[in-house]
């Protein structure tokens, strides 16, 4: 039975909720685990977190608007997915909280161990889903146990096996190395310097796991009932980017910041296609979760329709115009250190005085 | 909380727009940063809201998905995005929008935060009273047939407005406390003496406001959820006319043959309920009969010494919250406030008497539905994820338990130290290098 033309819209709308998703989320997940790496001195941590400051909470709604979305258009799918996961999702939700108070904590103390708490509660809260979500999603096309109730009955376990973690490895180091050419468009000075040589170490990795993740997803296919067309080319277009990313990468950092977001958009494409038209693929002993079981009904789907034509260009507009607004690169200096209103006067005045106590990053090569 | 501050932080901020006055920026600067913080703590909830129905109440939203799962979607849609888009906005912006759109950067995200308020309570006021849906003997499902039906369910109105008024009288009571704690220190009269004229006059008509629709919003649960009304009032036995009980104890075994202490105002429950002094209240024991009767062998009534005290606690706490805001907006319009020091001195814990109306005013509304998970159609018994183990639940509930503890703990503590830091002494034009810096990390 194949799914009905709402329901293909809805997996369509759904697919590209999660794609805007890694891509805007993905940049800033890499902009948090290469925080400490990439700055040093507490000026150019703040200038760090200030490329993302405006738009990260906005990037994260993209993850909540694709949980609603899929309990809205296939409550099935999110009944057996979301309890099916459940310890991974826990701790994807613990990191992306602690993550997201990290932001608004940091700045609120100058102790040097409150600050480096906190760093690290973004570097690990970064991490961490960066890691998972891969995983996750391997998973769901590779396919999972699945009883004849329709109930997922395996454990956090039964998700690490070899292709999930690879798929986790995959959006790793690609997220790591988006961010790195993201800095490197969106910062000067120093902390330019080393997003760049970030980037020249991560996009080839990066690259070597997504061709690594394709072929093997190929061949899988293989396996079970034939190579799905679209969705290798699909694979095989993102390791073309990606790998054409790792040869930009520190650069011609826009470019390789445009391949890298391809990269993730059609390795995702390719993802969605291999599911298609099923919600979940089961690996026994009940059978896939079809989009066409899994979904609400035809009334609810035109209902959800009407009110995301009317939203989304809205959201997309106003988001889009926050990037825009947000473009100017930034370095340390835009952030000495203010102690006092006198700091913001000299500042203004231009007679500004070294105000920040750090230790200056050493510079020599290899001193790290 | 987060509504109500960012309500009052673009109340200054207009007003900063309309006169240039510099004490205004000053006011929007200090109670922008202390929202900020609450912001973060609770921008971060929403996920784990968005995501608890699949990971621990599979059954229910495989259930009852098609309804119930639209509004959170368009509570994404058209608040999360919303508020949280212009949240950065409004905290970088200074400076780089005009000051017209940074203006309208905070309106939107005030709008944003009452928007999700009310998408999230209509989805909850449909497991209070279901409306626009059908059940689909084929696929054993609960169906929509009306969105609007959905949107506008009367339970969902009352509850908008009595929980909007709340949310404003909750930041409001909040940012008195610290308003009294500098004026009684006579620190920055202008900005705090300014920001409490506005508050007080603003609680007295949102705390008023609050109790007028909760009044209403008792009369519709009457007709709705009578056994919740019953529970509220530990009424076992149908009534008419029926007392409001002021103070009870008794056993707290379930379904008591008598109440030990009850003092009670006669005739008054009958007139709150129905309007009428000699109106019929219906009991717990009468209604569970009829509920055994309609829908099988079982226990229909909730934990009724819970409901019961939480209802009143939710009640007194209102009520002592209006006469003090009511007490100080007169002294207030007569000039009087800063020689009222007792009142100041009261109005620092009275910060409490919000939360404590807040968190028992749900307790009792979520408390008071059980053993439902649905009104009528779905047991709490049969809603959750029958694969998640009870290993699982324990583990996720202490997790969240110490994350959000933990935080809250900081959270609060960094509010509490940026308040009593006061404002800053000068506040940069919005011309000048950086003036994002006010605000932002």
């Amino acid at each position: 039975m194949n799914p009905t033309t709402l329901q293909v819209i809805w997996f369509l709308l759904i697919s590209i909720l999660w794609l805007g998703y890694f891509v805007l989320e993905g940049f800033d997940f890499g902009v948090g685990m290469l925080l400490r790496h990439v700055a040093r001195t507490n000026p150019e941590k703040r200038a760090v977190m200030h490329t993302i400051g405006p738009v990260w909470d906005g990037n994260e709604v993209w993850l909540l608007v694709a949980g609603g979305a899929t309990f809205a258009a296939f409550p099935e799918l999110y009944a057996t997915l979301f309890s099916g996961f459940y310890l991974a999702l826990f701790l994807i939700l613990a990191a992306l909280i602690a993550r997201g108070v990290a932001f608004e904590f940091w700045g609120k103390d100058d102790d040097p161990r409150w600050r480096a708490t906190w760093e690290w509660a973004l570097t690990i809260g970064s991490a961490l889903p960066a890691l998972l979500w891969g995983v996750a999603w391997a998973n769901i096309i590779r396919g999972v146990p699945v009883d004849a109730q329709g109930e997922f009955n395996g454990t956090l376990l039964s998700l690490l096996n070899p292709y999930g973690l690879l798929g986790g490895v995959v959006t790793l180091s690609l997220f790591a190395a988006h961010g790195a050419s993201f800095l490197s468009l969106r910062t000067t000075g120093v902390i330019e310097e080393r997003s760049r040589a970030a980037a020249r170490a991560l996009a080839p990795m990066a690259a070597a796991a997504v061709v690594a993740f394709a072929a093997w997803t190929i061949v899988r296919q293989g396996d079970h009932g034939g190579v799905q067309a679209v969705s290798a080319v699909l694979v095989v277009l993102a390791a073309l980017c990606g790998a054409g990313a790792a040869l930009r990468a520190g650069v011609r950092p826009g470019v390789a910041f445009g391949l890298s977001a391809l990269t993730i958009l059609l390795l995702f494409c390719g993802i969605f296609a291999d599911l298609y038209p099923n919600a979940l693929v089961s690996t026994g002993p009940g059978p896939s979760l079809t989009l066409r079981a899994a979904s609400s009904t035809n009334y609810t789907l035109t209902v959800m329709t009407v009110v995301a034509v009317v939203f989304v260009p809205i959201v997309l507009a106003y988001q889009a115009w926050t990037y825009w607004v947000f473009r100017a690169r930034l370095g340390a200096e835009d952030f000495g250190e203010i102690h006092s209103p006198i700091d913001l006067l000299a500042r203004h005045t231009g007679g500004g005085r070294e105000a920040d106590a750090d230790e200056p990053a050493p510079t020599a090569p290899g001193a790290s | 909380m987060t509504i109500g501050m960012a309500v009052f932080v673009a109340v200054c901020q207009t007003l900063h727009y309309r006169t240039g006055r510099e004490v205004y920026a000053r006011m929007t600067q200090f109670w922008g940063k202390l929202m900020l913080i609450s912001f973060a703590v609770g921008v971060v909830t929403g996920i784990v809201q968005e995501f608890q129905f699949g990971m621990n109440w599979s059954n229910y939203s495989r259930y009852v998905g098609d309804i119930f799962g639209a509004p959170l979607a368009m509570e994404g849609l058209a608040a999360f995005f919303l508020e949280s888009t212009f949240i950065g906005l409004w905290l970088f912006g200074r400076g780089k929008l005009s000051p017209r759109i940074h203006l309208a950067s905070i309106w939107a995200l005030a709008g944003g935060t009452m928007l999700s308020a009310y998408f999230i309570l209509a989805a909850n006021s449909w497991m209070q009273h279901p409306v626009g849906y059908k059940l689909n003997a084929g696929s054993g499902r609960a169906e929509m047939t009306s969105i609007l039906d959905v949107l506008t369910n009367s339970t969902a109105l009352y509850a908008f407005g009595h929980t909007i008024l709340g949310a404003l009288a909750t930041a409001g009571m909040l940012m008195l406390a610290v308003c009294a704690w500098h004026l009684l220190r006579r620190n920055e009269i202008d900005v705090f003496g300014r920001s409490a004229n506005i508050l007080l006059g603003g609680v007295t008509v949102a705390a008023l406001g609050t109790m007028v629709i909760g009044h209403f919003n008792g009369q519709l649960m009457e007709r709705q959820q009578p056994m919740k009304m019953a529970a509220a009032e530990a009424l076992f036995n149908t009534s008419k006319p029926a007392a409001f009980s002021l103070f009870a104890v008794s056993h707290v075994e379930h379904n008591p043959k008598h109440l030990n202490v009850n003092i009670k105002i006669p005739h008054t429950l009958s007139l709150m309920a129905t309007n009428s002094f000699n109106g019929k209240v219906e009991g717990i024991n009468d209604i569970n009969r009829e509920y055994q009767r309609k829908y099988g062998p079982g226990e229909y009534a909730p934990i009724v010494a819970v409901t019961y005290w939480t209802f009143r606690f939710m009640v007194g706490s209102g009520t002592i919250m209006l006469l003090l805001a009511a007490f100080g907006f007169w002294r207030a319009r007569s000039g009087r406030l800063l020689d009222s020091r007792l009142l100041l001195r009261l109005l620092i814990p009275a910060a409490a008497l919000p939360f404590i109306a807040n968190s028992t005013g749900w307790l009792f509304t979520e408390m008071g539905r059980q053993p439902w998970a649905v009104m009528g159609l779905l047991r709490t018994d049969d809603a959750n994820s029958p694969i998640v183990s009870s290993a699982q639940i324990v583990v996720t509930l202490v997790g969240y338990t110490l994350l959000y503890g933990v935080l809250g703990a900081i959270g609060g503590r960094l509010f509490v130290r940026e308040a009593k830091h006061g404002p800053r002494t000068d506040v940069p034009p919005a011309d000048a290098e950086r003036p994002d810096l006010v605000l932002a990390y």
